[in-house]
């Protein structure tokens, strides 16, 4: 029974890496056919590097991840710690609203800010409102619910006492969040910031819907890409973001495991005799 | 000696679920005093404490902390520091960083925050702790840095949050004489909220009884162990046996039909009374000796005594005794008037003091939770 | 207690740009182009409604698959050694940060017919498949590509489960079977729930997936939805039906979280 568990979940994980390890071979084939192999290559590399469009549209998704995550960790932050001190009904309608952009389906959200924008155009007699804006607008909203969520159970976890500790040996309520709070919560701060930014990087339906032509991005183009017979540079660019993801995480996990070890030998030095 | 320090007149508290959990507390704390709030959970202690150390706003009434009125005055302004339930030290900082946080913040010199740290490190036995992570530490060296953490700002008053619940029996009797030394040796008031009568009895110079959000008794420990003022703190505090009786006269109290000299005064004649008699000062002798008679029921060792029930008409006393009795025995009591205290009648009467559901686990009721607020 | 009011930004930030979009979403659904009030949209929508049975069906369909995947999946990753799982973890999450887009787009090479299943096939002298422009190919893509997202709460519930409480289970009499049945999956069931939700919500609403890997007749609503803004410009057709998608989407999260008893406030959040 083991076993059997054993080769399944070796068989489901095939499955989810043929299509990723078909891309990446195919980024090394001579052919644009991915079902034909014509011999190895890197030139699908050099034309992928010699796109300066392609790397600006990279360019412009890595910048709105990074503005728009950097926005929502922030605001995301803040609104932890309101709802947190929150009670009652007030807690629950304001948690309530935080869980619309996540049970929504991503299509209703992106058609629904784009008639807000829409909206927004006319009023504002703006012709083409959509584009960075209108996106960063749109990436921030569906990114503060990951920060909260993040957040919150560390705000949860964390001894309410402490808080009071710091401003009970002098911190004003300010200096008690920076010198004291932030310390418990920065995990999650972090974690939901790492969210936000894949989440911002990976988006495709709701950019989709809220962007114009002035401003586009990666994943955007390559749903352009994809209903034309495709090129082959866009697989070197997968490739090339396979590979950086999986070194991140790699390294992530090296770093936690480093951590989880000295950990440990802090736990061991704790039961040698004191005083 | 007895100057006095911090008065709190008339407080109250509602909070915004509509409980009330302080109804008027009146009350002063004196300069270098260990002042005790004894209660059991939900009887507004932690409360009032919080008020004191400015987490919580009085609903109405005073403060005052020196004469000044402090209702509002932020928990960073006050010249008084706290002792958390669960210690609440910073996990991010060392046992050092940890000490040294409120000197730092008041912007002391480097050479002075190492001497006064050192200096405390020294009086809560941790030298050679400074550089430790705090969650290496084990549960009393954690509240011995608590303890450090609050005293080394030289507050003048430090505020006690149930500090030895988490801790085990031992480690709680070692850490008990522990902070009436470091109370003595810095010589500032102490006011420590616990619902652990031994605890009170042990280490304050004053008992504040509460319950219900009134203040029940204050009190010297002796002065309410032994001159309860009414039912609720003979139960509380110690083990009673309480039963109804009527004052004839002064230094005469009728209860179980028969009359019985006493040391009480001052009740109107033929006043309905609570008799409170403790366990440990009722003599037991052959029948025929005594004042009242009744049948051994149970009897439960417990280390340095019995506990034996004994049913006298039909209402079970507690009786400790070193002396063995056999169950079904029948046996006499003798009591002398300083054995009997007279309370006054009190919203309590009636609700404690009988031992007819006698348990082996009579100490455990009165605890209860931990947790209150 | 004045922090409660550190919200005040996020919550004006939600109303405008969450509250306010549905409002809009509500008001074109119920006008017609020149803003006059009309119930045409919404009675428009009967027409749509094999469309949105279809992409009700197929997305239970997929979740329920899902489930059957990545429970025994998750279960054996919430066994393996602790370096083991944060492999197993990585392994995991890898894909959800790579272009679905992309990744699709691999599926239709290998399922094309002449694609690389069929190649292979003809080379070995078999006859080729249809693999692709059916039903079978749109679940096959959403399994693919939502199964990480069943996997992922499943495997968070599991590795919580306290392992006493099998102990407990086992002391008690249970066998291997029973100490699965009666404590292990009733457990999950948060987990379970959640799984279900993370794959049901986008795959009802996919539009990609079905334009790569389904038969062009048989559309899903939310290609419907999308060519309504993106193709043949009818936002208050659109809007009436993203209306009647949240709908059915509350409709079926609602009546899960009500009969496995999972209130919502964690509901989503597991991941």
């Amino acid at each position: 029974m083991r076993r059997f568990n054993k080769i399944f979940t070796f068989l489901v994980f095939l499955f989810l890496y043929i299509p990723m390890i078909l891309l990446v071979v195919s980024s090394f084939n001579q052919g644009t056919d991915m079902a034909v192999w014509k011999g190895f290559t890197f030139s699908q590399y050099g034309e992928l590097f010699r796109d300066r469009s392609l790397l600006r549209l990279l360019g412009n998704s890595v910048l709105v991840a990074i503005l728009s995550s950097l926005i929502a960790t922030i605001l995301g932050t803040m609104a932890a710690l309101g709802i947190h001190a929150m009670r009652g009904r007030m807690r629950r309608i304001v948690l309530g609203v935080t869980n619309i952009p996540l049970t929504n389906p991503e299509i209703v959200t992106g058609v629904a800010l784009a008639l807000l924008f829409a909206f927004a155009g006319t009023m504002l007699k703006i012709n083409s409102i959509l584009g960075f804006w209108t996106l960063l607008i749109a990436h921030v909203t569906f990114n503060l619910p990951y920060v909260i969520l993040s957040v919150m159970p560390k705000l949860v976890q964390m001894d309410p006492d402490l808080a009071e500790a710091a401003q009970d040996l002098g911190c004003t309520p300010f200096q008690a969040f920076t010198k004291v709070v932030i310390h418990e919560i920065l995990p999650g701060i972090v974690s939901g910031a790492l969210m936000a930014f894949t989440m911002s990087l990976d988006d495709f339906v709701i950019s989709y819907f809220v962007t114009g032509s002035d401003f586009v991005t990666l994943p955007v183009e390559i749903y352009n890409y994809t209903k034309k017979p495709i090129q082959p540079k866009i697989y070197a660019l997968f490739a090339l973001m396979f590979g950086v993801i999986l070194l991140l995480m790699v390294a992530m996990n090296l770093l936690q495991l480093r951590d989880l070890k000295r950990r440990r030998t802090k736990l061991t030095q704790r039961r040698e005799p004191s005083r | 000696m007895a100057k006095e320090l911090i008065r709190l007149t008339n407080l109250t508290m509602t909070f915004e679920d509509g409980e009330t959990i302080l109804k008027g507390i009146n009350l002063y704390i004196n300069d270098h005093e260990f002042l005790t709030l004894l209660g059991p959970s939900g009887c507004g202690k932690t409360t009032t404490l919080r008020m004191i150390g400015g987490f919580l706003t009085p609903t109405s009434g005073e403060i005052l902390f020196d004469g000044q009125r402090i209702n509002e005055l932020p928990p960073h302004k006050r010249k008084i520091n706290t002792v958390f339930q669960r210690y609440a030290l910073f996990p991010h900082l060392d046992v050092y960083d940890n000490i040294a946080f409120g000197l730092r913040l008041a912007k002391l010199s480097e050479r002075e925050i190492d001497e006064r740290v050192m200096e405390m490190l020294d009086i809560v036995s941790l030298k050679g702790f400074e550089n430790r992570k705090v969650t290496s530490l084990s549960g009393g060296q954690q509240q011995r840095v608590a303890i450090a953490r609050a005293l080394v700002n030289r507050p003048k008053v430090l505020l006690l949050d149930e500090p030895l619940g988490a801790l085990d029996l031992r480690l709680r009797k070692d850490m008990q004489n522990e902070l009436k030394r470091i109370q003595q040796a810095m010589g500032i008031t102490f006011i420590y909220v616990t619902h652990d009568q031994e605890e009170a009895l042990t280490m304050s110079d004053t008992i504040v009884v509460m319950d219900k959000g009134h203040i029940q008794q204050i009190g010297r420990p002796e002065d309410i162990y032994n001159e309860p003022k009414n039912a609720f703190v003979a139960d509380f505090i110690g083990e009673s046996n309480i039963l109804d009786g009527i004052m004839r006269q002064d230094l005469l109290v009728e209860f179980f039909g028969r009359q019985f000299p006493c040391i009480d005064k001052g009740f109107a004649r033929d006043e309905p009374v609570d008799v409170v008699i403790r366990p440990e000062d009722i003599d037991i002798v052959p029948a025929d000796d005594g004042h009242l008679c009744g049948t051994v029921t149970a009897i439960t060792f417990k280390g340095v005594h019995y506990d034996i029930i004994v049913d006298f008409k039909g209402f079970k006393w507690l009786i400790q005794s070193t002396d063995y009795q056999e169950v079904g025995s029948y046996i006499g009591i003798r009591l002398n008037p300083e054995d009997i205290h007279v309370m006054k009648k009190s919203e309590y009467s009636g609700m404690f003091g009988d031992y007819s559901s006698y348990s082996a686990e009579y100490d455990e009721i009165a605890e209860g939770g931990e947790d209150e607020e | 207690m004045k922090s409660k009011w550190l919200s005040g930004p996020y919550v004006i930030w939600m109303v405008l740009f969450t509250l306010i979009p549905l409002g809009i979403v509500f008001y074109f659904a119920f006008t017609d182009g020149a803003g006059q009030f009309t119930l045409a949209n919404i009675q428009r929508l009967g027409a749509y409604l094999p469309i949105l049975l279809r992409s009700a069906w197929m997305s239970i369909f997929s979740s329920i698959l899902c489930l059957l995947i990545g429970y025994p999946v998750a279960y054996c990753m919430s066994k393996a050694s602790p370096t083991r799982q944060k492999i197993y973890y990585m392994l995991i999450m890898l894909p959800m940060c790579l272009s679905f887009l992309l990744r699709t787009m691999a599926w239709v090479s290998l399922l094309e017919d002449t694609g690389i299943i069929n190649n292979a096939l003809r080379s070995l002298g078999l006859s080729p498949l249809p693999l692709i422009r059916n039903t079978g190919a749109v679940i096959l893509g959403m399994v693919y590509n939502y199964l990480p997202f069943m996997i992922m709460p499943l495997y968070t519930v599991l590795i919580k489960i306290d392992r006493r409480l099998i102990e407990a289970a086992q002391d008690l009499g249970c066998n291997q079977v029973q100490v699965f049945t009666k404590v292990i999956l009733p457990l999950s069931v948060p987990g379970i729930v959640s799984g279900i939700t993370m794959v049901f919500v986008p795959a009802v609403s996919t539009f990609y997936i079905s334009q790569k890997l389904g038969s062009p007749g048989a559309v899903l609503i939310g290609d419907v939805i999308e060519s309504q803004f993106k193709g043949a410009y009818n936002p208050n057709l659109g809007a009436a039906m993203s209306l009647i998608l949240m709908a059915l989407i509350f409709l079926c999260v609602g009546l899960m979280n009500h009969f496995s008893g999972t209130d919502d406030e964690e509901g989503v959040a597991t991941l």
